[in-house]
């Protein structure tokens, strides 16, 4: 059975069939990730104050790695710019130069997904810890020699330990938030190369011990679900794309035009993965 | 929507959001002063030129490749 319209536009769309179904998928998409991006804001504008006692503002800053996060961001938007370059060297009837972009395009998507499961681990194995006293530290725990993942307070005490030995950051700038002045003492640390400090706490002293997993704040539930979306988009593409590489290349000989069609295809998707990327990196990192 | 119309875009969200990096870092330096920030700021403005002037040359390049 033919399929119509995988090549030649349909009169009545004007557009081969293929690129209307994915716009309409990208509308769908769209919904999806609005809902999201509007459940960040409905958590953050009630937000209750505290997390920080020293910072009024009840969401947390500068607790995401932001040069990695741009890094990531400069992956993404060089992998868009070579999945275009792909479809056009098949427009200009040029298999190897195709095959060559597209090989970096998914070693971009790889790339993008490694670092960022980097920086999972190191979320899952960062801590914030509220004393007794009222204080609130962020830090590693260091429980001989290794930095465990996913503990809390009662993981602290099934193992009794009574004192912990932590490595307690010293707060980044970013923490405060732009308009809000740095004290002198966290610039002088950071000036002498010092971004941790080691001490021990009585585990008696402490009220809670949270890793940074969704449940310890909203910030976490919104940026883990937000990203690992995205995260599932980025790897669905990597395959589609792989495909399109490595297996899916035999309709190059037999149908050269569909072929190129397909591959419009996925870089619109690529596309509309990457722009989300570029709402999320600022309203997660920077903001 | 052809890709090179996305493309076109994705590279002016891009700019944007170069704009709104320099901002922030800007508007860090503002408030603390540190050189690194001010470093960051020129370089996302770099990045937004090196971004626009791509576009245009895309735009040249690729100009008998449909918009829709």
């Amino acid at each position: 059975m033919d399929i119509p319209y995988t090549v030649k536009p349909r009169p009545d769309t004007g557009l081969y069939n293929a690129k209307v179904g994915i716009w309409l998928f990208l509308a769908s998409e769209v919904m999806l990730f609005g809902a999201f991006f509007s459940a960040y804001i409905l958590l953050r504008v009630t937000a209750q104050h505290g997390f920080w006692p020293d910072v009024a503002d009840g969401w947390p800053h500068g607790l995401l790695n932001i040069p990695i996060g741009t890094f990531n961001t400069a992956v993404l938007i060089s992998s868009s710019v070579t999945v275009v370059m792909a479809w056009m060297a098949l427009k200009e009837n040029n298999f190897p130069k195709f095959r060559n972009f597209m090989i970096f395009t998914v070693a971009c998507a790889l790339g993008f997904l490694g670092i960022k499961t980097f920086e999972y681990k190191e979320k899952f194995s960062h801590y914030v810890i509220r004393t007794t006293d009222g204080k609130v530290v962020t830090g590693h725990l260091d429980v001989d020699g290794k930095s465990p993942l996913f503990w809390n307070l009662d993981t602290v005490k099934s193992k009794n330990i009574e004192k912990l030995k932590v490595e307690v950051d010293i707060p980044n700038k970013y923490r405060f938030p732009v308009g809000m002045h740095v004290p002198e003492d966290i610039h002088k640390a950071h000036a002498e190369g010092r971004h941790h400090d080691e001490k021990e706490i009585e585990v008696s002293q402490i009220e809670s011990l949270k890793a940074f997993i969704p449940s310890t704040h909203p910030f976490f539930a919104i940026y883990f679900t937000m990203t690992f979306l995205h995260g599932l988009h980025v790897l669905g593409g990597a395959l589609v794309l792989a495909y399109f590489t490595f297996i899916g290349t035999d309709l190059w000989k037999t149908n050269p035009e569909q072929f190129t069609n397909r591959i419009e295809v996925g870089g619109l998707f690529w596309h509309f993965v990457d722009l989300v990327w570029i709402f999320l990196f600022p309203v997660v990192y920077l903001l | 929507m052809s890709l090179k119309t996305f493309h076109l875009v994705f590279v002016t969200v891009s700019v944007l959001l170069m704009l709104v990096i320099a901002a922030w870092n800007f508007g860090n330096y503002r408030d603390n002063g540190t050189p690194a920030d001010l470093t960051w700021g020129i370089a996302s403005v770099v990045v937004a030129v090196g971004l626009l002037i791509y576009g245009k040359v895309f735009l040249r390049k690729f100009k008998n490749v449909s918009y829709l």
